[in-house]
């Protein structure tokens, strides 16, 4: 079984597209993974139906129960996230407009910042606006447990956070793995390395011999996730300065880890001479060239079609990925295939 | 006012409209910083061609064991939510690029044997583009976590009128450090069926921040129709369309800004900035 990972530094290059062609030359003979968890756009293209799903949880998040709460604030000084919130009614009162206040409550009951809802809170719990009280940013806090450890009232409760779904479904081009993480969500690269593992338990069990995995842009945790023990990487780079400066970075990074990387330039014409300099720089770097695809507005109304390009038309750029792929697959499996 | 640029979608166009803002502004006689914290990726240098005048490292704490005062209880270890630091046997280990720096280990010891270090994780570096202050950060290759470094980008913002912010894509931690405290979100993208799902992500985040923000439709006449009529029917500002022009493509691809190469983007972009410092409340 071989797994190729589709990546390409710079966003926006066409991996998508290219794994979705990829796919449709795969001959339902691959699974297929959708790596780029957080913004994931495979789907849209071979229009997965799902049959199975489950949530995922990366990770835990703390949530303070005012009931319990003592107001000492410890949690506040020993997080470094910034992520203990501290209402004080009595700083407010203090202020120009606390002093007009007339308690009509207008600002609790019409406002949807959460510093008057937690006056409210206050006058409503205790009947005392002199109280503190403290609350986790839940965007900001890290999972780090540290608050939850330290509190002396146990008023923190800990528990494993849902930062995502993953999808098991069924493609016109075989199994896909796919995920979603959940809005402003962490823990990208755990749900990448979910999403693999079950991409391969797949293909064991359906006696399938490739994985092609649709990854993130950056060089990241994400991306660091989708290329590690992966058999080979295809970078797809476009001919513009930072495409090439991204497609540098980013090989980089597949070194660092030694894994056999391959380079496609996507919409090679846009600029001959950049195109040039890409494969005189992957020469020097012993980077393979496995193709150029011509730049094809095609691509663009295939998707809009809800197809991949070589569903679309067989000319033009679709010529371009069949020999792509045919190169890819050479260098995949020397031994096998003609 | 801080004004950062992001989409879901990558390649749609976030620095082309980050930096020809920033240059826009700065050619209207205003005080403009530009901050790049597309740390893995980061372009803007390309176009504002900066001379770098200061770059220094930066990293992030982690934890450092004297074995000698370690008592062998246990506690980091079970402290620690990320496996970063592990007690095996009579041995801890510590596993820096999985630690975030939340410093638990460190309070929870108690016989003081766990200090801190730091380690460096990238660059850091300030320069000037022209009349542009410029502040981009690069992650080092093979380090997973890029929110340390944004937000160390973020505090070497100097005090100007306009501050942009180029935001890696995407809608997950990287960005939120990158957006978090802007006064306006400019989410680019393109007319596509994946220029739109993305955008839609990027709504559902700006939604959670809070915060206020705008669409700008890059290559407007490719694709489809779908994300006008989706911003019109959820009432969401489209505050400007560039076409799919080739000479935009071309002056970028050669690491030109379109407001210097081709005159009429000039217009396209001061409108623009007036447009969102209209939009802020």
């Amino acid at each position: 079984m071989k797994e190729l990972v589709v990546i390409s530094g710079k966003g926006g290059t066409g991996k998508t597209s290219i794994v979705a062609a990829f796919a449709a030359l795969a001959q339902n003979q691959a699974v297929l993974a959708d790596c780029d968890v957080d913004a994931a756009d495979l789907h849209l293209v071979l229009e997965p139906n799902i049959v199975k799903q489950e949530d995922f949880s990366g990770g835990s998040r703390a949530k303070i129960n005012p009931e319990l709460c003592i107001a000492c604030g410890k949690c506040q000084e020993v997080c470094r996230f910034d992520a203990i919130l501290k209402y004080s009614a009595e700083q407010w009162m203090g202020s120009d407009a606390g002093a007009a206040c007339n308690d009509c409550s207008f600002c609790v009951r019409s406002c949807p910042s959460k510093a008057n809802a937690a006056i409210n809170e206050m006058m409503e719990s205790s009947g005392d606006i002199h109280k503190q009280i403290f609350e986790v940013d839940p965007i900001a806090c890290e999972g780090c447990g540290v608050c939850n450890w330290f509190c002396p009232a146990d008023a923190i409760e800990f528990s494993p956070a849902v930062n995502g779904q993953w999808f098991l479904s069924d493609t016109r081009f075989g199994p896909m793995v796919h995920a979603k993480l959940g809005v402003a969500e962490e823990n990208s690269g755990k749900l990448v390395s979910l999403v693999r593992r079950e991409a391969k338990k797949v293909a064991e069990t359906r006696r399938l011999d490739t994985i092609l995995v649709d990854g993130s842009p950056g060089i990241g945790c994400p991306v660091v996730a989708s290329i590690t023990g992966a058999d080979l990487v295809l970078i797809v780079t476009e001919p513009t300065l930072s495409g090439l400066h991204d497609l540098r970075r980013v090989a980089d990074l597949t070194k660092f880890f030694g894994i056999e990387t391959l380079v496609c330039i996507n919409k090679w014409d846009i600029n001959p001479d950049v195109t040039a300099e890409i494969e005189r720089q992957a020469a020097e770097h012993s980077l393979v060239v496995a193709g150029r695809v011509r730049y094809d507005r095609a691509v663009t109304e295939a998707q809009v079609k809800k197809q991949t390009v070589l569903e679309y038309q067989n000319t033009g750029c679709s010529e371009d990925i069949v020999q792509l792929w045919n190169e890819v697959q050479k260098i995949a499996w020397p031994d096998e295939k003609p | 006012m801080k004004i950062a640029v992001a989409s879901g979608k990558g390649g749609t166009g976030k620095t082309t409209v980050a930096t020809n803002l920033a240059k826009v502004a700065s050619q209207a006689g205003k005080s403009v910083a530009y901050l790049d914290c597309d740390v893995e990726e980061p372009n803007g240098h390309i176009f504002l061609k900066p001379e770098i005048a200061d770059s220094k490292p930066v990293g992030n704490l982690i934890p450092k064991v004297d074995q000698t005062k370690c008592t062998n209880c246990g506690q980091c270890g079970q402290i620690c939510q990320y496996s970063a630091i592990v007690c095996v046997g009579k041995k801890v280990l510590v596993y820096p690029e999985l630690c975030h720096a939340c410093g638990g280990c460190v309070l929870v010891c108690p016989s003081g044997a766990i200090t801190e270090t730091m380690r460096e994780m990238g660059k850091l570096e300030t320069g000037q583009a022209g009349e542009i202050q410029f502040v981009h950060g690069l992650l080092n290759v093979g380090e997973v976590m890029s929110p340390p470094l944004i937000k160390a980008v973020k505090s070497a913002a100097p005090e100007v009128d306009l501050i942009l912010i180029d935001s890696p894509p995407g809608t997950s931690c990287p960005v939120i450090e990158s957006v978090r405290d802007s006064d306006f979100i400019v989410l680019v993208t393109e007319p596509t069926p994946f220029g739109l799902n993305d955008l839609k992500l990027a709504f559902d985040m700006t939604n959670a921040l809070e915060l206020p923000f705008g669409v700008v439709i890059n290559r407007a006449d490719v694709g489809d129709t779908e994300t006008v009529s989706y911003c019109r029917d959820h009432n969401i500002k489209i505050l400007a369309e560039i076409p799919d022009d080739r000479k935009i493509a071309e002056a970028y691809s050669r690491g030109v800004l379109a407001c210097e190469a081709i005159p009429k983007y000039e217009a396209l972009f001061s409108k623009l900035l007036e447009d969102i410092q209209g939009c802020e409340i």
